[in-house]
C-alpha cells in the first residue's frame, strides 16, 4: 500500500509542477507564493510576525488556497481527460488512488506551510538581527504546524468529495470556489457584526497568545472532526 | 476450461436504468489468439470491456477473465490485464518516458527491469527520440503507439485494445496492426480487440463477435461469419449466352432474377439452390462456361447486413 501511495504522490507532484508547461515553471510559480509569504511580508511585518498570533491564521488558510487550486481537477479533470479510467484499469486498488491524492495534496499544502513558517523566521532573524534570536512560541509553532496540517487536510478531503461528485472540473472548481468564500468571508462578516467592545476584547486577546489556547484547540477539534468526516464521505 | 479460455462470459449483463448497454452476452475468448469484438458505435463494446476488468459491477450474469472472476477478483484480473482506451487516456504533462515511468512504477517493475523494458518498447515503436517531449507534443500517431507500449509494459497475458487504429493515418494503422499480429504470434499474448474497423479484424483476429443493442448477434471466425453472408448469386462467365438460354434459365424456379454484367451472366438464386444442375443445364443449352463463381461477402458486408437484422446468425 505505501509503495501504491508513494508512486501516486510522485505522479500528482510532477502533475502539479508541470502545470505551466515544465517543471522549471511550477517552481519558479511556487517558489514565488513562498517568497511573498515567506519573506516579503514577514520583512514587512517585522518581528511581530513571530510574536503575534495573527499570522498564524494565515498559514492557516494559505493551504486552503493551495490545495482549493488544484483538487477539482483530481477526480472529475482526470475524468474528463480518460485518464482516470486508464489508472482505475491497471493493479491499483482504488483505496490507494482515493488516499494517493488526498495525500499528494495535503503534502503540497503542508510543506508550503512549513516551507514558508522556516523561511518567515530565517527572514526576520536576518533582516532584523539587532533584536536577538527571534522564536516562534511553542503554542505559535504547535497551532502553525497543526493547523497547516488540518486546514489541508479539509480542502484536500473535501475537494475529492467534490470532484469525485461533479460531472466536470469546471463545476467542481465553481463548488470548492463556493465553498472557500464561505469559509473565508463567513468569520469575518460575523466579527464585523459584533458590538465593537467585544470586538476590542478580541483585539486583546490576540495580542496575548496564551490567552487563546482553549480557543485554538476547540478550533483544531472542530477541524480535525470535519477532516475525518470529508475522508469518512 | 479457464486455462484454454482466457475469457468466459455468461449472460453477462449490465444495466443503467432501462437502458440494456449489454444484455445477456454470452462469449468465450481462447487463450493466445486474436478475437475481435465487432459492433457499431454505442453497442455496448465499452460497456462490455469495463466489466471485464472489473471496473463496473455487472446487474446479471457471470464471468471470468484469464480464470478469474471479474466481480470478486478484479484487482487479479487488472493485474495481468493491459488497456489501450478509446481515448488513449495519457497524461498530457508527462513526458513520454514518464508516463512509462509512472506505469512501471504502478506495476512495481523493478527499477532495472523497468528501465530496459521502457526502452525496448519505445525503440520498438520508433519513439525512442521524443522520449523525453511533453506527449502533448506529440501527433495522433504517436500517442497511441505510447498508450499501446503503457498497456504491454507489464507483459500482460491479455490485451484489452478499444478501437486501436481509430484516429490512425493508413501507414500507422498497418504498422501498428503488424506490431499486435507479432505481439500475439510472439508472446502467446491474448488480446481482445473492439472495433468496428471491419477491414482489421477480418486481417488480425482468429474469433469475432457482432455486437448490437447489447447482445452478441453473431460469432465465429472470419470466415465462417463471412459464410453467413454468402450471396445467393452465381456468377457465370463464357460464351454461348443467348437470349433464348437467358429466357431458359429465367423460367427456372430456382432463378429468381438474372443479369447480364458484360461477358458474364449474373443469376440471382432462391434458398438451396442446386448451382451445379444450373450449370448442367446451360451448358445443354450451349453455353459454353470458362468460369463459375459464387461470390463471397467481405466481412464488412456481412456486419452490415447483421446491423440491419438481414441474416440470421449463430
Amino acid at each position: 500500500m505505501l509503495t501504491d501511495l508513494t508512486t501516486m504522490i510522485w505522479k500528482e507532484w510532477k502533475e502539479y509542477f508541470l502545470q505551466r508547461g515544465n517543471m522549471r515553471g511550477g517552481l519558479v510559480g511556487y517558489l514565488v507564493v513562498l517568497g511573498v509569504f515567506g519573506a516579503y511580508l514577514p520583512y514587512q511585518t517585522g518581528p511581530e510576525w513571530v510574536r503575534s498570533p495573527a499570522p498564524m491564521a494565515l498559514w492557516s488558510w494559505l493551504p486552503l488556497f493551495l490545495v482549493s487550486s488544484l483538487v477539482a481537477d483530481s477526480f472529475a479533470g482526470e475524468r474528463e481527460r480518460g485518464t482516470l479510467e486508464a489508472i482505475l484499469a491497471t493493479r491499483l486498488p482504488d483505496r490507494a488512488i482515493l488516499l494517493g491524492k488526498i495525500l499528494a495534496l495535503v503534502l503540497y499544502g503542508f510543506a508550503f506551510v512549513v516551507l514558508g513558517a522556516l523561511l518567515a523566521l530565517l527572514t526576520v532573524n536576518v533582516a532584523y538581527s539587532s533584536e536577538g534570536l527571534l522564536l516562534y512560541s511553542p503554542l505559535l509553532a504547535l497551532g502553525i504546524v497543526a493547523f497547516g496540517l488540518l486546514f489541508a487536510l479539509l480542502a484536500a478531503s473535501a475537494g475529492v468529495l467534490i470532484s469525485l461528485q461533479a460531472p466536470t472540473a469546471r463545476q467542481a472548481a465553481q463548488t470548492m470556489s463556493i465553498a472557500i468564500m464561505i469559509l473565508l468571508f463567513v468569520p469575518i462578516l460575523g466579527f464585523q457584526a459584533l458590538p465593537a467592545t467585544l470586538q476590542q476584547q478580541l483585539y486583546l486577546v490576540l495580542e496575548e497568545p496564551e490567552r487563546l489556547r482553549p480557543a485554538l484547540l476547540g478550533l483544531a477539534l472542530a477541524i480535525a472532526l470535519a477532516d475525518i468526516l470529508a475522508v469518512a464521505a | 476450461m479457464s486455462e484454454a479460455m482466457a475469457i468466459v462470459c455468461e449472460n453477462l449483463s449490465r444495466h443503467f436504468g432501462p437502458v440494456r448497454a449489454v444484455d445477456g452476452i454470452s462469449f468465450q475468448v481462447p487463450a493466445a489468439t486474436i478475437f475481435g469484438f465487432l459492433g457499431p458505435n454505442g453497442a455496448g463494446k465499452t460497456t462490455t470491456i469495463r466489466l471485464l476488468l472489473g471496473l463496473l459491477e455487472p446487474t446479471g450474469g457471470r464471468a471470468t477473465v484469464l480464470g478469474w472472476d471479474i466481480v470478486a477478483q478484479a484487482e487479479r484480473i487488472r493485474e495481468q490485464a493491459g488497456l489501450l482506451p478509446q481515448n488513449m487516456g495519457l497524461y498530457q504533462r508527462l513526458s513520454g518516458y514518464e508516463s512509462l515511468e509512472l506505469f512501471g512504477r504502478i506495476y512495481r517493475l523493478p527499477r532495472q527491469e523497468r528501465q530496459a523494458r521502457i526502452r525496448q518498447l519505445l525503440m520498438r515503436l520508433g519513439l525512442w527520440e521524443r522520449r523525453d517531449e511533453p506527449i502533448s507534443r506529440w501527433s495522433g500517431g504517436m500517442q497511441r503507439k505510447l498508450a499501446l507500449a503503457r498497456a504491454l509494459l507489464h507483459r500482460p497475458r491479455l490485451l484489452i485494445l478499444d478501437e486501436p487504429t481509430a484516429g490512425l493515418d493508413a501507414v500507422s494503422a498497418v504498422a501498428l496492426r503488424q506490431e499486435l499480429a507479432a505481439m500475439a504470434r510472439n508472446e502467446g499474448v491474448t488480446v481482445f480487440l473492439s472495433t468496428h474497423n471491419l477491414h482489421e479484424a477480418q486481417e488480425l483476429c482468429q474469433e469475432v463477435a457482432v455486437i448490437k443493442a447489447g447482445k452478441i448477434i453473431a460469432q465465429g471466425s472470419p470466415a465462417q461469419l463471412r459464410e453467413l453472408g454468402r450471396r445467393r448469386e452465381l456468377l457465370l462467365r463464357g460464351r454461348g449466352f443467348t437470349e433464348e438460354l437467358l429466357q431458359a434459365l429465367a423460367g427456372r424456379q430456382e432463378v429468381v432474377a438474372i443479369r447480364r454484367e458484360g461477358d458474364a451472366v449474373a443469376l440471382e438464386l432462391q434458398e438451396g439452390a442446386d448451382t451445379a444442375a444450373l450449370i448442367a443445364f446451360a451448358v445443354a443449352r450451349g453455353a459454353a462456361i470458362e468460369e463459375a463463381q459464387r461470390p463471397q461477402a467481405s466481412l464488412e458486408e456481412v456486419f452490415i447486413e447483421l446491423l440491419q437484422g438481414e441474416t440470421n446468425a449463430h
